[in-house]
């Protein structure tokens, strides 16, 4: 059974969670993440602590629903009109691979595009997951996303690299 | 066509007793005008001294338009210079923060500078012999601002020379810092966990207003703390109430509970909401927290402090500060319809780090570009921006629960737009109180 996690089926992972995202499938992206899992965003190139030092998002599985849930809202004015966003990957680096533990950690460089109205800013930077495994299914333990500008000023970002 | 530069008249013109016009959201003239006059004559907020706690510590900034660095020249001397070479015009202190040591080098001809800013040496000297340059300006070093003043750790200037003193200006509006201070068994805040800086494509003075609009949580909001209500009474029964949820839901309170939470606003332009009570008043206890303040301050003393619930005081002209929740915000003005907002956080020195992750939580949640609060905020800011170019109506109203004959410090209905008011009539002094001594001398 443990053979069936592929390098090749991890990179999939990946793609997916992305292509989810792309699709404004938000639900189905949430559905990805381990009942603990965290989606983090760190302020500071090489932050290593959420706790004392500020993030730009550090969140549950909770967070992230009230953020979804608010996407689909009726006086959500900030999503009128609605966001759209893209993802460009480059080819996962497979890092860490644990059979035994079920745990697997990539890191993939990408750019990301946000848009509205008639505005398109792109962010660039690298994700780092880490995966576990639960029976059949893989799932997140932790997307972490760190902008290669992570300390710079920004506008509005609304959606999820 | 200027016409306000130099004209009290028109620029006074622009505020009434319940409206204010849009040309001060959205003129580019008056924008260089608060530049000039407004960030000059006020005392502007600069950054605070535990970001250079050594000597030759320094921190680079501005103060409303002007480039300027704040510097430890001496324990207990800090320094606030215009961070601009005499020589050429070169930003001496490049980075955000850092050390420079016993004195400045300007990295185009090593030009030094003492950390007051004198000039201390220039390569190949003897060039300037019998050159009169003694009589140049250059020689006289880096610029001081006007006066500063290191109130309690935070440090404020007003870069010209002459005018209102620090006192007069703030009054009794420094109880808000006092109480913030105080909330440290040690008396002693820190700058802790990081800046969050924020784009916003609108006039800073949108907001500043907006930090004692109570009338707009549960409008505006309603989306983001509205929807973390109700998923969080989907919990199963039981489960703790996170510190998030705790955070978010004070936000869609109804009406009335801002109306009698209560304003108060002070001279100049300073104001603050929740005066009986605040979105910050339920906030679980943090254990060890209560028992540290009680030590140091006894009983009595440490329940009035953690009592003081006050929710956002601004300090006129760009600075907001939540003293429960210890934030600080900066609105940097860049253009009529741009702005930078800087939010800082602190340590409370000697309480436990739950309060810093409170703090921390708060300020990522609320502040953040990635903030669903702050994004329906700045959407609306910037509709406002947009739509103010509109000829249709010329004046933005700030008529609620006006009483006519509104003056000096005062409590008031926590709806209430008074506090706005207090600014825009602080905004026409300061904007033209410097041009009148013009035409004085």
């Amino acid at each position: 059974m443990i053979g069936d996690i592929t390098t090749e089926r991890l990179i999939d992972f990946v793609y997916g969670e992305s292509a989810l995202l792309d699709e404004a499938r938000w639900d189905d992206w949430l559905n990805l993440f381990a009942a603990d899992g965290i989606y983090w965003m760190p302020l500071t190139p090489g932050q290593q602590d959420a706790r004392l030092q500020t993030s730009l998002l550090h969140e549950d599985k909770l967070l992230l629903k009230i953020r979804i849930e608010r996407l689909n809202g009726q006086r959500t004015f900030s999503q009128q009109p609605a966001s759209r966003c893209h993802h460009l990957l480059q080819t996962p680096r497979v890092q860490a691979i644990d059979h035994g533990a079920g745990r697997y950690r990539l890191r993939t460089a990408f750019h990301y595009v946000e848009t509205r109205r008639d505005e398109q800013t792109l962010y660039a930077g690298w994700f780092t997951h880490e995966l576990a495994r639960e029976g059949a299914h893989l799932f997140i333990k932790l997307k972490r996303v760190d902008l290669v500008n992570s300390d710079a000023a920004f506008g509005n970002l609304q959606l999820f690299m | 066509m200027p016409c306000y530069q130099g004209n009290p008249d028109a620029i006074r013109a622009l505020v009434r007793e319940r409206e204010v016009h849009k040309d001060l959201f959205t003129s580019a003239e008056l924008f260089d005008v608060e530049m000039r006059e407004l960030f000059e004559t006020c005392w502007v907020y600069v950054g605070h001294a535990s970001q250079v706690p050594k000597p030759g510590d320094f921190y680079t900034t501005t103060v409303g338009d002007q480039p300027v660095v704040m510097v430890r020249h001496a324990p207990d001397d800090i320094r606030v210079l215009h961070n601009r070479c005499p020589h050429k015009g070169v930003k001496i202190a490049g980075e955000a923060c850092g050390h420079t040591g016993k004195f400045f080098r300007c990295p185009y001809h090593a030009w030094t500078f003492k950390t007051d800013g004198s000039l201390l040496g220039i390569p190949l000297r003897k060039g300037y012999e019998n050159t009169g340059f003694d009589e140049t300006e250059a020689r006289q070093g880096m610029a001081s601002v006007g006066a500063v003043r290191v109130y309690r750790d935070f440090v404020f200037c007003r870069l010209r020379a002459e005018g209102i003193g620090f006192e007069a200006f703030f009054g009794e509006s420094l109880s808000t810092l006092d109480n913030m201070v105080d909330r440290s068994p040690e008396g002693r805040l820190e700058v802790a966990g990081g800046v969050l800086r924020y784009l916003h494509r609108c006039n800073w003075k949108m907001l500043v207003d907006n930090q004692t609009d109570t009338c707009h949580p549960m409008v505006a909001h309603e989306s983001s703390a509205g929807t973390a209500v109700r998923v969080w009474e989907a919990a199963p029964p039981g489960t703790p109430k996170p510190m998030a949820v705790e955070q978010f839901s004070p936000f869609v309170s109804p009406y009335e509970f801002f109306e009698r939470m209560g304003i108060r606003v002070w001279d100049n332009g300073h104001g603050h909401t929740g005066v009986a009570d605040s979105i910050h008043a339920a906030y679980s206890p943090v254990p060890g927290y209560g028992e540290a303040m009680v030590a140091a301050y006894g009983e009595a003393r440490a329940k009035a402090i953690l009592g003081d619930v006050r929710h956002n005081t601004v300090y006129f002209p760009n600075i907001m500060v939540k003293g429960p929740i210890q934030t600080l915000r900066v609105f940097k003005p860049l253009a009529a319809d741009r702005t930078l907002v800087e939010s800082w956080t602190f340590r409370l020195v000697g309480a436990p780090d739950t309060l810093l992750e409170r703090t921390l939580m708060y300020n990522r949640l609320i502040n953040a570009p990635t903030s669903v609060v702050g994004h329906d905020d700045l959407e609306v800011y910037e509709r406002s921006q947009e739509a103010l170019a509109s000829r249709g109506r010329e004046w933005v109203n700030v008529a609620r629960l006006y009483e006519g004959e509104e003056s000096g410090t005062a409590v008031v209905n926590g709806t209430s737009e008074r506090q706005m008011r207090n600014q825009y009539h602080a905004w026409a002094h300061f904007m033209t109180v410097g041009m009148n001594q013009e035409v004085a001398a």
